[in-house]
């Protein structure tokens, strides 16, 4: 079996393997350079589709970082100069720069190599996540910017990904872009009183990212980026950029051990299966080693684990139990209400409740469910009866059972869930 | 994504080169790439071989023929290796770029790793193998 991709264009393959090795250093040494992340963003991007052009006709530099670096950075003054023809901040700006070759008026220039700084890609790094992920922007803008600035990912793949047209995405991130410049958001690190808001961010936008992929529909379009893969490398940056920040790991941990259960998730008919009827030897145990080594990792910092830590140590229960009977519930109980209390969803108390009939009994369960039927939250979600149904089977109360698994059949938008929902009728006495 | 491994080849040519280099650069070299690739999240395993002689076994009569170590005869030595978590072969061919492995003769391969999906999941040896990889979590 070969995964080379043959069908597409191989001078194209090239410059794109390039740009995701080096896109983080160029847009951020470009950032440096102008002061501006939207207009280094825009200059680096015209680099990218010049070298679409030129590479494959001339072949590839022998500097592909540095060829890129000193096409953005060309751009970079053109567009000053464009844009001094209408505001004399930028006038002063491009005289500076035709006087002295500099933008920031300096008598030296620095070359595309010294805007390559490898001291600074740590930094760049970081500060691009943080700006893609800024709180002024919507999640949507989040996610697109990410992908794109942080992950080198090019706008048609992104698009691909989402299935959306390429000038949805494009939209997106001119949107995000006008909105960090509105914003006055500076590039770099965070101060240390916004940290806490700004990194919970990043997070939050790793983990849209990792979710968007893991539930993405099955036997997809081969073209589309794995975004869950995606997830787990930005989570893995991270916890390198920010070795301090305990979530940062719970955060990798939870990817990686909600991977790990990726190649067990799809039957041989591509149908989805559920965990407590997955093969489990078709786990990926590495991933269960990095996830759990990860979660230990949280854990050593001494100051308990946040939502992200809960959920990965939920992941960890079921990754080394040989079996669902064998699952440590009691423990899985007890993190649902830990994360019930510092992240409150109806989501957690279901799956707590869930927990709860596993280690328990359903008699025990069944009052939590009633508890949120009787609070009318989760409306219009067929988790709910569906759990509840499930419950009433395992009390011998087909009647109501059936009640409830009809509700959720009436809810549910998926055609393989329904299936599954229609057996356990037909199962019923 | 794929797995792919870098495996750095050398020749006795390039070993020459690399004794005449101060060992704290060439160690300088090789953390600063490895640390890239860490932060880069790529990485997923490396090794580097001992330099000591080893030994050769040719299979081509029965039984096999054990000899000293290829050394001496200017023939490709496997030098050590990455395995990289990248989305593609192109990906992968980026990074080796990057690796400080030059010098006369030297070489780096890239091959991708085969996953243990790809063999047929109803052989015995398959599923034995399976039980061992979860046993002890190897890749």
């Amino acid at each position: 079996m070969s995964i080379r991709d043959t069908t597409g264009d191989p001078a194209r393959q090239a410059v794109e393997a390039v740009w995701r090795v080096e896109s983080t250093r160029i847009i951020g040494g470009l950032t440096r350079y102008t002061g501006d992340f939207a207009l280094a963003e825009d200059v680096a991007q015209e680099a990218l589709a010049e070298a679409l052009v030129s590479w494959p006709r001339d072949g590839v530099p022998e500097s592909p970082a540095g060829w890129l670096m000193a096409v953005g950075r060309r751009r970079a003054i053109d567009a000053f100069r464009r844009r001094s023809l209408r505001d004399e901040k930028y006038a002063v700006i491009a005289r500076d720069a035709a006087r002295t070759g500099s933008v920031d008026g300096s008598d030296t220039d620095p070359t595309p190599e010294d805007l390559l700084d490898p001291d600074r890609i740590d930094d760049d790094r970081l500060a691009l996540l943080f700006i893609a992920c800024h709180p002024v922007l919507s999640k949507e803008s989040q996610v697109a910017l990410t992908l794109r600035a942080v992950a080198g990912l090019g706008t048609d793949q992104i698009a691909r990904t989402f299935l959306v047209p390429v000038p949805t995405i494009q939209a997106r991130i001119t949107r995000a872009k006008k909105t960090l410049g509105a914003a006055r958001v500076p590039f770099g690190v965070p101060a240390a009183e916004d940290r806490a808001e700004r990194l919970s961010s990043v997070l939050n936008v790793i983990y849209l990212i990792f979710t968007e992929g893991s539930s993405a529909s099955v036997g997809e379009d081969w073209i589309r980026i794995d975004l869950a893969a995606e997830a787990i490398r930005l989570a893995r940056t991270l916890v390198q950029l920010v070795p301090d920040e305990p979530e940062a790991y719970g955060l990798l941990a939870l990817c990686e051990l909600t991977a790990a259960r990726f190649p067990a998730r799809v039957g041989p008919d591509g149908e989805p299966v559920l965990l407590a009827d997955q093969d489990r030897r078709r786990w990926d145990r590495s991933a269960i080693r990095r996830g759990t080594a990860a979660l230990a990792k949280d854990s050593s910092f001494g100051r308990g684990l946040g939502p992200y830590g809960l959920q990965a140590a939920i992941a960890a229960c079921h990754a080394v139990a040989p079996s669902v009977d064998e699952t440590d519930w009691d423990r899985i109980v007890v993190l649902y209400e830990a994360l019930g209390r510092i992240a409150p969803s109806p989501v957690v108390e279901l799956n707590r409740a869930v927990a709860v009939s596993m280690a328990q009994g359903p008699e025990a369960a069944l009052p939590l469910v009633d508890d949120l039927v009787a609070r009318d939250v989760l409306r219009g979600s067929q988790l709910l009866p569906s759990v509840r149904g499930e419950l009433l089977i395992k009390l011998g109360r087909s009647e109501e059972a059936r009640q409830e698994l009809e509700l959720a059949i009436r809810l549910t938008q998926n055609a393989r869930e329904r299936a599954v929902l229609e057996r356990k009728i037909a199962g019923l006495p | 994504m794929p797995k792919y491994m870098v495996i750095m080849r050398s020749t006795d040519e390039t070993l020459a080169a690399f004794e005449n280099v101060d060992f704290n650069e060439i160690m300088d070299q090789m953390g600063r790439y490895n640390d890239q690739l860490i932060k880069a999240g790529v990485l997923v395993a490396a090794e580097g071989l001992d330099g000591a002689p080893g030994v050769v076994i040719d299979y081509s009569s029965q039984p096999p023929v054990v000899t000293d170590g290829p050394y001496g005869e200017t023939k490709e030595l496997f030098a050590g290796f990455w395995i990289l978590n990248v989305a593609s072969e192109e990906e992968a061919v980026e990074w080796a770029r990057r690796a400080p492995l030059a010098g006369p003769g030297s070489k780096a391969e890239i091959r991708r790793v085969a996953s243990i999906d790809e063999f047929p999941q109803d052989n015995e040896w398959i599923q034995k193998e399976r039980a061992w990889r979860e046993a002890n979590g190897q890749l």
